[in-house]
């Protein structure tokens, strides 16, 4: 096939296109002018946002990936372009999220001279990224994008970035694209071994009180009705980590709740008194062990995961099984019993009320005429069924929304767990709409976490985002208030928080705003906010000191945690 | 408890791939004792040797993150008596000792070799253990050690199976899915 010289901007379009990324995230700058110059011929079938920080750009390709189940891409420039993507690449490593970034970089020449927005970017994101490289000439540029799409969503998906320097941008190269599949170095499809399923299997099948905890590797292996189907043979309860969340529907009866620091009573007590823990495309995560010397100690461990390098880091597996959480679950679902465990869920369900019993008291007791968060939370997933796609920021806001919105949909639920990191909600929900375009998109902030990175409100309004924002503002950086308040002594070091008056900063972009006071207007606010056409923004005063409950204090074992 | 391990890492040659497989330790808050790179028996491949002393779980969890890498073929980890191993050293001294008797005779005890032989210095390699090299450099002192260079490890492993083998074990792997 005769091929006709185009230029490396272009090669990076036409390879776009060849992996179907129709969407990109990004920032112009002037060592990424060729390829922008090259998108501006693709502006009928690529649909480019541009956001109003590179930072807002990532998180918005996070939150694309994260709905849409697809790689993000993002456009950055050289320099502050690129250093701009660096938290949200380190959050997209952490939460196994697939991105592809492209960053402009200084003509090959003026490599090492410090020269304009230079800056060693393939360095500084080594160690927050799955993979990245450096190409000097246009003809690299196909392979290296084929590499970067074929890392990013294989095996343990995470983010990559390729620096192209401007003279392979301009550089002329011929052009054949040709899909990765293969790195010989790289092994992304673990072979499940037979053994270790059966060996999985027997402890399961001779279980008493067997407990499975899952994790956002379900969703990101496609594996929800793999789960679902070896959940109801095995009648095993089923309990989440914060970036599990919807990955099992938690109306199910099965559900028993939400992990970790600040998840459910229930889930936590009872890992340490199963008699066989399974854990599914999830990694022993601090939040969720709390004291590891303390966990699950009296219970046979089974994990699965497909990242070879978790298995046994935190949490010594009586069976590792390397695999994938599809692949494994098909193959346990016909290795086990059809089971119910009846009496042993019945303990989750009396946990759970003394639970619901103990927060409702202390509820009348501590706030009974302001606004609470979880009243706010459980009136939206009432009113939407637990079927938007809602996405949080860090702190307070998110625990209570993890604990009370009840996801019952797969790849609904888009946070920074791994990382944490504020500011992450607004510009990951304007690309989770990108990503779910057809599904409700609801942000629910703090007021700390919103003035982060509010300039994204102007993405929305250029853009025309159909999002719905809700800010939980109490006046506070609340969690870290909470902390200050209970190990702290109530000295509340620059956490009280003055706000300028959002209703009016969302209408100077012109996005409809409201702020709610009173709990008699909650539920038709809400409703109102939902069934309006376009972006809209609810300001909600909350309680200033509310706390978030159940807790796990540092150093304690998921036994000890604390309901007051 | 603490050990010295002989880590062994297979990588692609790859510009940056030393930073890589360095910052993982760096990651852990560990110190390289010492860290050789050279191509290995299979064209292409290449193999670090790398020296540290720390715990069992510590290195174990290391090789993990280190095959984790995407250029990265496969990681090892040895003890020491897993290991054949050797390191080597240069020694420049000013060759108007030579004429000292007893230099000749620490050469000749520490079976080691002269390299070169310029008119105002020579140079001394020995190969052996750490041990071996740093007594020879002790040794030599009282005459003056003008210039010391000492290598890394290199080390070969006792198993039996070849590198080479693992790789097409692993190749094989990537095709068969």
């Amino acid at each position: 096939m005769k091929t006709t010289k185009i230029t490396g901007a272009q090669a990076v379009m036409k390879s776009l296109v060849a992996e179907q990324a129709n969407t990109i995230f990004g920032y112009p700058g002037g060592a990424i002018m060729p390829i922008y110059d090259a998108l501006y011929d693709y502006k009928e079938s690529v649909n480019h946002i541009l956001t109003r920080h590179e930072q807002g750009s990532i998180h918005a390709a996070q939150g694309y990936a994260r709905t849409s189940g697809k790689t993000g891409v993002v456009f950055a420039t050289s320099g502050p372009g690129a250093t701009n993507l660096i938290t949200g690449l380190a959050d997209a490593m952490i939460d196994s999220t697939p991105l592809v970034c492209i960053t402009g970089q200084v003509a090959s020449h003026l490599l090492g001279t410090d020269a304009f927005q230079e800056t060693d970017v393939v360095g500084i994101s080594m160690p927050i990224t799955k993979w990245n490289i450096q190409v000097t000439k246009a003809n690299d540029i196909p392979a290296a994008i084929a590499k970067a799409f074929y890392i990013a969503q294989s095996g343990r998906p995470g983010p990559v970035l390729i620096d192209i320097t401007k003279d392979a941008q301009f550089g002329l190269t011929d052009f054949e694209y040709e899909k990765c599949s293969n790195i010989r170095s790289y092994y992304p499809k673990p072979k499940l071994k037979k053994s270790s399923a059966e060996d999985a299997a027997k402890l399961i099948n001779e279980a008493k009180k067997p407990y499975l905890l899952i994790g956002q590797g379900i969703m990101l292996s496609n594996a929800e009705k793999e789960l679902l189907e070896f959940v109801e043979k095995s009648g095993i309860p089923v309990a989440s980590t914060l970036l599990g969340l919807g990955a099992f529907p938690q109306n199910h009866s099965q559900y028993v709740g939400y992990l970790g620091m600040h998840g459910d009573y229930a889930p936590n007590i009872k890992t340490n008194e199963c008699d066989v823990l399974i854990a599914i495309g999830m990694r022993f995560d601090d939040r969720v062990t709390g004291d590891v010397s303390r966990y699950a100690t009296q219970a046979k461990v089974v994990h699965i995961d497909i990242d070879a390098s978790e298995l046994n880091k935190i949490i010594k597996a009586d069976v590792a099984v390397h695999a994938d959480a599809k692949e494994a679950l098909k193959v346990l679902t016909q290795l086990v019993t059809t089971k119910q465990h009846t009496a042993w869920l019945q303990e989750f369900k009396d946990a759970k009320k003394v639970e619901l019993e103990t927060l409702q008291s202390s509820a009348k007791e501590l706030y009974s005429d302001e606004l609470k968060m979880d009243e706010v939370i459980k009136m939206l997933s009432e009113i939407t069924n637990g079927e938007a796609v809602v996405v949080t920021d860090v702190g307070q806001h998110q625990m209570m929304t993890a604990r009370y919105y009840q996801y019952n949909k797969t790849k609904s639920n888009v946070t920074s767990g791994g990382l944490g990191t504020m500011g992450f909600a607004l510009p990951a929900a304007i690309g989770a709409k990108f990503g779910a375009p057809q599904k409700p998109v609801v942000a629910i902030i703090g007021d700390g976490g919103f003035q982060m990175t509010l300039q994204e409100l102007g993405t929305i309004l250029q853009s025309e985002v159909d999002i719905k924002i809700i800010i939980l503002n109490n006046r506070f950086l609340g969690m870290v208030r909470q902390w200050q308040q209970l190990f702290f002594e109530k000295r509340y070091s620059f956490t009280e928080m003055i706000s300028p008056d959002f209703i009016a900063l969302s209408k100077a972009y012109s996005i409809e705003a409201k702020r709610l006071e009173v709990r008699a207007d909650l539920k038709e606010s809400l409703v109102e906010m939902l069934n309006y056409k376009g972006a809209y923004l609810l300001e909600v005063m909350v309680a200033k000191e509310e706390n978030v409950f159940p807790m796990m204090t540092t150093g304690a074992s998921v036994s000890e945690i604390r309901l007051n | 408890m603490e050990k010295t391990y002989t880590v062994s890492v297979f990588t692609e040659n790859s510009i940056g791939m030393m930073n890589r497989v360095t910052i993982i330790f760096t990651r852990r808050h560990l110190n390289i004792d010492s860290i050789t790179a050279s191509e290995s028996e299979v064209k292409g491949v290449f193999r670090y040797t790398i020296v540290l002393r720390t715990s069992r779980a510590q290195v174990d969890k290391v090789i993990g993150q280190l095959e984790k890498l995407i250029d990265v073929f496969k990681a090892f980890v040895h003890e020491e008596w897993e290991v054949v191993h050797q390191e080597i050293a240069l020694y420049k001294i000013k060759t108007e000792t030579l004429t000292n008797g007893d230099v000749e005779k620490v050469i000749r005890q520490h079976h080691a070799r002269i390299l070169t032989v310029d008119s105002k210095f020579m140079v001394i390699e020995k190969t052996g253990h750490v041990e071996e090299t740093q007594l020879l450099f002790e040794n030599l002192k009282p005459y003056g050690v003008l210039e010391f260079a000492r290598s890394g490890r290199v080390a070969v492993t006792k198993p039996m199976k070849e590198f080479s083998t693992y790789l097409k074990e692993l190749e094989e792997l990537n095709h068969k899915i």
